[in-house]
This record gives C-alpha cells, structure tokens and sequence, in this order.
C-alpha cells in the first residue's frame, strides 16, 4: 500500500484534480462555488467523488451543506469509519 | 445506424411499448438491461432479446418500491460496467370518473409513472453525470396534455412527466445529457385493448390517419432520440397521434 496520506490531502487532491484549481487556492475556508469556480452539478460530482473516495454515503441533506472545503474534511473526519 | 456500444436501460420492457422500444434497440445492437414485475415476462423478454443476438438481462422489481431501486440500477452498472440510455416507459392506469377515484387509485398510478421515474433519473443521473452523457426518454401521453375523462390520476402524472422532462433537459443539459419526452396517442397495446368498441370506434374518427398506432412505430421514434439524429434535442415533447391531436 502506498503511504497513507492524511484526510485533508487526500481531500483537497480530489477538489484540485475536479475543479482544476490550483492547490494553494484550496484552503478550509475556500467555499466550492464562490471562491473555487464550481457550479451546483459541480458540487455533486464533488461529493460523489468524496464518497468513491472515502467509501462514505453522504445523504442528499448532508451534502447540501458542505459548503466550504473545510466542512468536507470534517464532516469525512466524523463520518469515515476506521480504514485498516 | 449502430448503437452497438450503447447499453439501454428500459422499465417495464415485457409488454407493449417498452418491449418495442426493446427490440427496435437490440436491432440496433445495444445491449439491453431491463426493470419489468413480472418475473414470467422478465424471462421470456431476455430470451426474446437474446435471439436477436444481444447482450440483455433483465430484473424483476416493481419500480413503484424506491427503496429497492437504486441497489437494481447499482446491479446494472456492475453486470454492464455503463449506462447510455435511460427509457422511463413503465406506465399503469387505474381509469375511473374523479369523483369517485380513491387515493389508493391516485396514488398506485402517480407512484408508476411519476415517482418512479424521477427517482430512476436521480439515480441514474449520477452515473451520467460521472460520464457527461447520457439520454433519458421519458414515455408521456397525450393523456397529459389535453386531458381524457376517466384519467385524472393518468392525465396528472403524464403532465408531470412533461414539466419533469424538461427541467432535467435544463439542470443536466450543460453536462452533455439530454432529456425527452415522447407523447404517444391511441397506440395498440394492451393499455388500449380493453377500450369498449364503441370507444374506440369513436376515437378512430377523431384520427386523421384512421388507425391506431404501432408499438413499433413510437419505438423508432424513441431510437431516432437515442440515435445521433437526438443529438442536439433536448426538453421536448413529441406527440405522435396520427394527427389526432393536429
């Protein structure tokens, strides 16, 4: 197995690989629509792509609520189930 | 024509039009996975298809049981690795005067033909949007668009079929997947077998073509859509009637 790499990175791999944003540009308060560019379909690939990643299913009333690329580290972080 | 590389995914594909709809596409080479409820039919449509030479399997499941849907449609993906096509075709009627239509009568007929088709596009639509691509055809009725005595229940969930074709051709539309409805008139089916002959009779004179339809004949309309010929259409809704309605 590759070396583990830490939630947040893992996350904001994801948001730079869909979004095609620039990392630095990928800080915990950076919201997805107005500072990252993306459009609503956008934040639903987003979260599919979480939810591939992470082996989580995050419900349709959960999603609408992460918002900002912080909320998402968070929300993996409560909601991820131990990985062994 | 080739739709070879296409798999199509059809409800309620055993009888009628979704069964032409089924056929014309495996003519076309695709390969066909299909939801029907009755698992006799479901069998004897896979054989059916499979004489034509296409890879096909089909899931019996009552679509009107959400909670079930999304586990079939994850099946699908996995026995077919995609999804190209979905055709919403799966229809009832439970024909009675308003005043004396039943919730039970409301609900059964609403839950077919509108609920299930949303949800099939909710889940569905994921996978095309992981794609950017995708065509859905949502099987309306004239029903919902004039209005037939006795269809209350039938009329309201063939028009919400229409307002719900074309938000899809809008929110989905800038990934590439389009959405249509097909309203198709008094076509042979068992749906319009039942008719009392005076019925029908009387609604023949109404046809400017003087016949009804062939399952066949709205089934090609529905492989023009899915073909390259559907491309650049998206929202609409296509009345073929034989000019009943003209």
């Amino acid at each position: 197995m590759a070396e583990k790499k830490s939630i947040e990175e893992r996350v904001k791999n994801i948001i730079v690989e869909q979004l095609g944003v620039n990392p630095e540009q990928v800080t915990p308060k950076a919201r997805f629509i107005e500072d990252l560019g993306a459009d609503s379909l956008d934040t639903v690939e987003l979260v599919m792509a979480f939810e591939e990643e992470f082996n989580v299913e995050v419900p349709d009333e959960e999603a609408e609520k992460l918002q900002t690329v912080g909320d998402v580290i968070r929300y993996i972080e409560e909601n991820l189930e131990e990985e062994s | 024509m080739s739709l070879k590389d296409k798999v199509a995914l059809i409800t309620g594909a055993s009888r009628g039009i979704g069964k032409a709809i089924a056929m014309e596409l495996a003519l076309m080479g695709s390969s066909i996975a299909f939801i029907s409820k009755n698992p006799l039919q479901v069998e004897q449509t896979e054989k059916m298809l499979q004489n034509l030479g296409v890879r096909t399997k089909g899931y019996a499941l009552d679509i009107s049981e959400i909670s079930q849907l999304k586990k079939t449609i994850d099946d699908i993906l996995k026995e077919f690795g995609q999804i190209d096509f979905l055709i919403n075709n799966a229809g009832k009627t439970e024909d009675r005067l308003l005043l004396r239509m039943s919730e039970a009568d409301w609900d059964s007929v609403m839950n077919i033909n509108l609920k299930a088709s949303f949800f099939m596009i909710k889940f569905v639509g994921k996978h095309f949007l992981s794609r950017n691509y995708g065509k859905i055809i949502n099987i309306s009725s004239i029903s919902g668009l004039t209005g037939i005595p006795g269809q209350a229940n039938y009329a309201a969930s063939k028009a919400g079929l229409i307002g719900l074709t074309k938000t899809v051709a809008k929110e989905l539309g800038p990934r590439g997947i389009t959405c249509n409805a097909i309203c198709p008139g008094f076509i042979e089916t068992d749906m319009t077998q039942h008719l009392p002959l005076e019925r029908k009779e009387k609604i023949l004179k109404e046809i400017p073509l003087g016949r009804f339809g062939k399952a066949e004949e709205v089934a090609k309309l529905a492989v023009f859509l899915l073909g390259p010929g559907g491309d650049y259409i998206t929202g609409q809704c296509f009345i073929i009637d034989g000019g009943l309605l003209a």
